[in-house]
């Protein structure tokens, strides 16, 4: 037990500062401890959550990425016109179209890092601009309202009313965001490919000597987190029943933020799917329990700011650190 | 392996006429090099001598110039790539390890498992169990389930052996692999080698340090400025001769031990104690005194030396520097004061290895260089040439990265920097590590220099050899305390080392 909490040590962390955050919050209002209120979390963190464990698989293998917000906007834009050209289209065709949209995206995003050496905070702060520009330039700034009736219309996989009178329903981006999460999972732990990932993050001098394709390392991340943020942005659509040019901006640092709050490190090599849901998670909540307890929207970012910084210190900083005296015992091993 | 059992057999490696030129240099001239099954072989020279170049071109990072042959297991390859080097079993450890420190012991051993070009589904059951199995056929035992960051830098070192064990290799290359080891981690790593050695792995070491491994060697080739010098049996060789072979010079130091008596006392430390680390240490050192601590890696010299540089606070005892008692509260106070510490890890804490040589020496004397509170290029350039000049350092131009110098000259740039502040106390701890034998020779005829000057210096070193001839006295260190005192003049080598390594 004690090994799996220093080996999860962050997860665990986040896990604490939940409950306690929580805890508080079911005292301070009497709306939060409900059941009816964690499962709109869970529907209302979706989306948030599908981007996260995309940008998750960038971080680990090093990189980071900053335009794929606006390129699920992009995503939303392209889908909604294809769509409306095939005449409706459905859930399957719509997917096909916004993760293969997606990973074209995030494609471009490695083929400047990887061919022209760009380092990747540079070369995506390029393409969030060519993307938000590109966008805002075709949609003169237009929303589009008229969506396929299927895009739109809610999908309730599971409802019933609790026994404290709070209804619960359990809606498709749950299930979606379910399916990333597990799919990422799959992926950065259990196959070659995603172990190379990691390999290539913590140290890329060593795993390019072990013949590793650098090249295919930067296509496979970004191009995940591209399809990430396609399915995202389908979702955010289905999810705001419209499509709004500027509805995704500035999202990628909310994401980016709670990404680093899970555990990855921004340099590589380190991350967990599990720290990323939670880290999600946490910054959901406070939002919420600040809601639900009357605290002005304009605090939100600043508290929010503040849990982040808290967070961040504390997981990166040892234990050792505060305690300097065990530090210098270790040391002389 | 008997030598008779040797040379009946063919050469597990053989290279002929090996040449090969980067821009117009010549770093190989017509070299060849055998390596037998299960020998364990010492490929020596300064660097630049080309031996580098040489292990690149049989793992098939290099190709040799047309007219190479190269037979590898009765095979003949004009040239090798490193594919076929690994799958052939050949594997090179290199100095830098080429570990993934975030990952587990058992991925790192088991990393081929992961290779591939299309994606599989691993088995963390399976890497465990190559990793188990292969630490056993080392006599080692690790937590492989740990992240590798939690181990020390010997342990990574058998980690990096373990995995080219999985390769099953026939031929290791293990580049400087005692460089960072303390004594009793490098007699464990000759014992894997005898192991590796015995079950008929040809072992090649490429090395500075040689009196360790010349004991396990079977043969040796000595290479000089890209041309093979010979290739000598092991036994009966001794160090200073490889070193003669090596540099074309002879080496002998005599004891430089004096009587410093009348000098001024600089620094003295009264029992000076940080429990855990170090207890009960005092000692005086006098102007132009250079005082030896030796002892283990963990013994508290290292310890004691941030101590006395301010970045580690002792808890109870004196330190009185010129007859006043101080107190430092970070290394700051310490640089202010007149104390300067070059540290044990040259490359990544010593010299910011990107940037100019004249900016890393002036790094630590910022304040001497500005003119009306900005920074004086002049001043700082005519800084730069001072030093350069006194201390024979060979540089192109102040402008250069400082990961152009050889080590040797990257570690005098290192010196300069601290004597630039002005010290009254310098410390060196481990000066020489990573640097070549020539290079040696000129650092401690630098260190004699700054003592007839009037310098008091701290010299610590776990290479018993270094503190006996070039230091005034001698500490020993162990487990914390200051176990014995030596005064070099008055005692010999081996009194020393019999202590030291009992």
């Amino acid at each position: 037990m004690r090994r799996i909490i220093q080996s999860h040590a962050t997860e665990f962390a986040l896990l604490a500062v939940i409950a306690v955050i929580s805890f508080v919050l079911s005292v301070a209002t009497n709306t939060f401890f409900t059941v009816g209120n964690a499962f709109d979390l869970l529907n209302s963190s979706a989306v948030n959550i599908i981007f996260a464990v995309g940008l998750l698989v960038v971080l680990i293998a090093g990189g980071i990425d900053i335009s794929f917000a606006v390129a699920a906007s992009v995503v939303q834009y392209v889908t909604a016109i294809l769509l409306g050209w095939m005449g409706g289209g459905g859930w399957l065709s719509g997917l096909l179209i916004a993760g293969g949209a997606g990973v074209l995206l995030g494609a471009f995003n490695a083929f400047l890092i990887h061919k022209f050496r760009i380092i990747s905070i540079v070369a995506t702060i390029a393409t969030f601009n060519i993307y938000f520009g590109l966008l805002m330039f075709f949609t003169r700034g237009v929303s589009i309202y008229n969506l396929p009736d299927w895009l739109t219309d809610r999908v309730i996989l599971y409802e019933r009313e609790m026994a404290d009178g709070s209804w619960i329903e359990i809606t498709l981006p749950v299930l979606v965001m379910v399916i990333c999460v597990i799919a990422t999972w799959i992926f950065i732990t259990r196959t070659t490919t995603g172990r190379q990932l990691y390999a290539f993050g913590d140290n890329p001098e060593g795993a390019r000597r072990f013949g590793i394709n650098i090249g295919a390392m930067q296509f496979i991340a970004f191009g995940w987190l591209g399809l990430m943020a396609g399915i995202g942005g389908l979702i955010q659509a289905h999810y705001a029943q419209e499509v709004v040019p500027n509805a995704l901006y500035g999202r990628e640092l909310d994401v980016l933020a709670a990404v680093v709050l899970g555990g990855a490190r921004l340099g590589g090599g380190r991350g967990s799917v599990l720290g990323c849901v939670l880290g999600v998670l946490l910054i959901s909540i406070t939002q919420n329990g600040l809601n639900l307890a009357g605290v002005s929207p304009f605090a939100f970012k600043m508290i929010i700011g503040a849990i982040i910084l808290v967070a961040i210190t504390l997981s990166n900083t040892r234990l050792e650190r505060l305690l300097p005296f065990m530090r210098q015992q270790g040391s002389r091993g | 392996m008997t030598e008779l059992a040797k040379s009946s057999q063919a050469p597990l490696l053989s290279l002929r006429n090996i040449n090969m030129t980067f821009g117009g240099i010549r770093a190989l001239k017509d070299v060849s090099f055998e390596v037998m099954p299960g020998e364990v072989h010492c490929l020596a020279g300064e660097n630049g001598s080309g031996k580098s170049t040489l292990i690149k071109i049989v793992t098939g990072v290099y190709r040799p110039e047309p007219g190479a042959a190269i037979e590898y297991d009765g095979q003949t390859y004009s040239h090798m790539s490193p594919v076929t080097a690994q799958a052939a079993g050949i594997q090179v450890i290199w100095q830098d390890l080429a570990l993934f420190p975030e990952m587990s012991v058992a991925e790192n051993i088991a990393f081929q498992t992961v290779l591939g070009r299309w994606p599989r589904v691993i088995s963390y059951s399976r890497m465990h169990e190559i990793a188990v199995k292969a630490l056993a056929r080392l006599g080692v035992s690790l937590d492989v389930d740990r992240p590798l960051k939690d181990y020390q830098i010997a342990q990574r070192q058998i980690v990096a052996i373990a995995r080219a064990l999985i390769g099953d290799a026939k031929l290791i290359f293990m580049d400087e692999p005692t460089a960072s080891l303390t004594q009793s981690e490098t007699d464990h790593l000759m014992d894997i080698v005898r192991t590796l050695s015995a079950s008929g792995v040809a072992v090649v070491f490429v090395s500075h340090r040689l009196a360790e491994v010349l004991e396990i060697s079977d043969r040796l080739t000595v290479l000089r400025d890209g041309a093979l010098v010979g290739v000598y049996p092991a036994a009966g060789m001794t160090q200073s001769r490889i070193t003669e072979l090596m540099t074309g010079r002879t080496f002998e130091y005599d004891v430089r031990s004096r009587e410093v008596s009348a000098n001024p006392v600089v620094l003295e430390v009264e029992k000076l104690s940080r429990p855990g680390l170090f207890e009960d240490i005092s000692f005086t050192l006098r102007g132009g005194e250079t005082l030896g601590i030796t002892g283990l890696l963990g013994s508290g010299r290292t310890e004691l030396a941030l101590s006395l540089f301010g970045m580690l606070k002792p808890r109870s005892g004196t330190i009185r520097l010129e007859g006043k008692p101080v107190r430092f509260s970070s290394n700051r106070a310490a640089i202010a004061a007149g104390i300067a510490y070059l540290s044990e890890d040259r490359l990544s804490l010593g010299l910011i290895q990107p940037q100019s040589i004249a900016d890393n020496l002036v790094i630590a004397s910022l304040d001497r260089v500005t003119s009306g509170g900005f920074l004086s290029d002049d001043r700082k350039r005519a800084l730069v040439a001072q030093w350069i000049a006194d201390l024979g350092i060979r540089i192109g131009r102040q402008d250069d990265a400082i990961s152009t110098l050889s080590g040797g000259n990257q570690q005098r740039v290192a010196i300069a920097k601290w004597l630039a502040t002005n010290p009254k106390l310098l410390i060196l701890d481990a000066p020489t590590v990573g640097v070549d034998v020539g290079a040696r020779a000129g650092i401690f005829e630098i260190i004699a220099k700054l003592a007839d000057s009037g310098l008091a210096i701290i010299l610590i070193s776990d290479e018993v050899p270094e503190v006996y001839f070039h230091a005034d006295r001698v500490l020993h260190m162990a487990e914390g305390r200051i176990v014995n005192r030596f005064t070099p003049r008055d005692c010999t080598l081996a009194d020393i080392e019999a202590a030291v390594y009992a």
